[in-house]
């Protein structure tokens, strides 16, 4: 409504209302966050076309050069040009980030949405399993699955997704022992709707905002671990160009060729960085008690 | 009664959580493809010393039943053999995890004394440069691979500067303390070996830095959040008008409440500092638990690095057992309620 000569003039809405952007792109910090993540993933997503050379190729006549106008990041022990080989590793980790979380999430989504909903003794017993679980230590869980079913990407996928999802089934049932008992779902239970049917179309909706936070969280974390288990040797086997196990080759030369380690490293470094600052802006932008407040 | 009726209920989640973790790393062991007896027992092993080994720890019984074995052996401290060490798993963590343990107290011991006062800098400067600057190195402390982390500190201290040894816990040529505690700074203090300390101590500062940077990062931040809090609460805003100096507003009145959120990160911490030691005692050639399960993980040495994981699991589920009781101490307002 805007006062004109005396008279109020009713004004729709929308004609007034700035266009405004989401609230969680309002952070400078998150966007930059988004444009390194989607430089990783075109870069991963183009890496036959970007990359200047085969990143499995070894020429032994330039083994261990400095980064150079031929070879921008440097040259491997065995030759290998170093930002090839960094380009398709970015493929492995953003795959490990993305299929650890969509298996963990699924699960814990599952887990959390039938013991928060259902309540009574199967409750009670699928969360004394996320405490089973939260107990171990992540890494040394992740590592004796891993070494069970033998040293590759896939078991190293699997064993950090099997260490991963209780905190998301926490989360879910979290959310599901409030949402249960709002009017809408006591209003669809009351026309007839059948659980799947609730729990699937008006519960599950509504958790997805602290499950896409956690989400953004978890991608880093999948990939810093999947990193830590190719480096002493339980994930990604050489010599498929991965992170993890491309500081791990440089390992020797860190006194006189630190670029075989460093470059790998600040990618993880940033990839991660990207994912949390992106976790960082969904969670102010979805928890109105730290509006203003970071 | 209050105090001694939650410790007890806390107590039974303890016993129920570490007998659902002694299911899963019974399960685990027995997924492996290999045969435990013919591991355990090498190439050369007779078949009335495999059928010895197999009744002993009831290999050749009814799942459940070794289940039960497995259980009472656990719960007599026998954890079976070592395929790699041949001595049994029990004696070997006894002496692998002082080292651990004096590495991931000296990590924690970092994290605090760095952690909480940047946190509170943090918050008290919010908004400005030593806010923004803890906010970036929390950042990157959470996001940065520790291990690579350790190879820098490597390629810089040793390769570089030469000003810090690269790995192990003592330098080769002076023999360690006599065996107090276990910790080798702690027992050459305490023996007065002068020597030995001062070389134990220059080993622990890498892999200790290495190893808490990240819970440094964790710290900092909760610290932060909790302090932002609490100086937006009533009494420390009457604190404030009766006059009182921002330094004994803030170490007086807001810290001692902002602290009590940041216990419980800590002992999550300390519990989580045990995985990260696995990628620190690698590039450091740290003689601790999180070599011995890596080189056993390598060598399919599964009653090794089951034992490595139950004692993990029970030192994690300990710490949060003894930062609830903490918490429940520290905040009277959960003892009253």
């Amino acid at each position: 409504m805007v006062e004109g000569a005396g008279v109020l003039v009713p004004v729709p809405a929308t004609s007034v209302r700035p266009r405004r952007w989401p609230a969680w792109l309002r952070s400078p910090l998150t966007v930059a966050g988004l444009v390194l993540i989607t430089l990783f993933a075109l870069a991963a997503l183009f890496a036959p076309l970007l990359a200047p050379a085969d990143p499995l190729k070894q020429v032994l006549s330039t083994r261990l050069k400095p980064p150079t106008a031929a070879h921008w990041l440097g040259t491997d022990q065995l030759g290998r040009d170093v930002l090839s080989r960094m380009l398709f590793g970015a493929r492995i980790s953003l795959l490990v980030g993305v299929v650890v979380v969509g298996l963990a999430g699924s699960l814990g989504t599952f887990v959390g949405l039938v013991a928060g909903y259902t309540g009574g003794w199967l409750d009670e017993g699928l969360m004394r399993l996320t405490d089973v679980f939260f107990a171990f230590p992540a890494l040394i869980l992740a590592m004796a699955i891993a070494g069970a079913l033998g040293p590759s990407l896939t078991n190293a996928i699997i064993a950090i997704a099997v260490v991963s999802w209780p905190v998301y089934a926490r989360l879910v049932r979290a959310q599901v022992l409030t949402l249960r008992e709002r009017e809408y779902v006591e209003a669809a239970r009351s026309l007839g709707a059948s659980t799947p049917r609730i729990i699937w179309q008006h519960i599950l909706p509504n958790t997805l905002a602290p499950l896409l936070v956690q989400a953004s969280f978890d991608m880093g974390g999948a990939i810093l671990a999947a990193a830590g288990l190719s480096f002493i040797g339980f994930g990604t086997q050489p010599p498929t160009p991965e992170w993890g196990v491309m500081i791990s080759d440089g390992r020797s030369y860190i006194s006189t060729q630190p670029w075989l380690s460093l470059f790998p490293g600040l990618a993880i470094l940033f990839t991660v960085a990207a994912f949390n600052l992106i976790g960082d802006g969904l969670r102010d932008a979805f928890d109105p008690r730290l509006h203003g407040k970071t | 009664m209050a105090l001694l009726a939650f410790f007890l209920r806390r107590l039974v989640g303890f016993v129920a959580v570490m007998v659902g973790v002694s299911i899963i790393t019974f399960a685990l062991s027995h997924v492996v493809p290999t045969d435990p007896a013919g591991a355990a027992l090498g190439d050369h092993a007779t078949d009335a010393q495999i059928k010895q080994f197999r009744a002993q720890y009831g290999l050749d019984k009814p799942v459940p039943q070794q289940y039960w074995i497995y259980v009472t052996n656990l719960v007599h401290g026998d954890l079976g053999l070592s395929i790699h060490s041949r001595r049994p798993v029990a004696a070997d963590l006894h002496d692998f995890f002082p080292a651990t343990f004096e590495l991931s107290l000296t990590a924690l011991l970092f994290s605090i004394l760095i952690g909480v006062p940047a946190g509170v800098a943090s918050a008290v400067a919010r908004n400005r440069l030593p806010d923004h600057v803890v906010r970036v190195l929390s950042l990157i402390g959470g996001s940065l691979p520790i291990f690579w982390l350790g190879l820098l500190l490597i390629g810089f201290f040793y390769g570089r500067l030469g000003w810090l040894p690269s790995g192990s816990r003592i330098d080769q040529f002076i023999p360690p303390p006599t065996a107090i505690t276990g910790l080798f700074t702690v027992d050459a203090a305490l023996s007065g070996n002068t020597k030995a300390f001062w070389s134990s101590a220059q080993h622990l500062i890498l892999p200790a830095l290495t190893l808490g940077y990240f819970s440094t990062a964790i710290i900092a931040r909760m610290m932060r959040s909790s302090m932002l809090e609490v100086l937006n609460q009533d009494y420390v805003l009457a604190a404030r008008a009766k006059g009182l100096r921002q330094g004994k507003v803030i170490w007086r009145h807001a810290l001692r409440n902002a602290l009590i959120p940041t216990v419980t990160t800590i002992g999550v911490t300390f519990g989580s500092l045990l995985s990260g030691a696995v990628l620190t005692e690698t590039i450091f050639s740290w003689p601790g638990l999180g070599r011995y399960a890596t080189t056993a993980a390598i060598s399919l040495d599964f009653p090794a690095v089951m034992g490595v994981t139950l004692l993990a699991a029970l030192v994690y589920t300990a710490a949060n057992l003894m930062v609830d009781l903490g918490y429940h101490w520290l905040d009277p307002r959960i003892r009253s309620g």
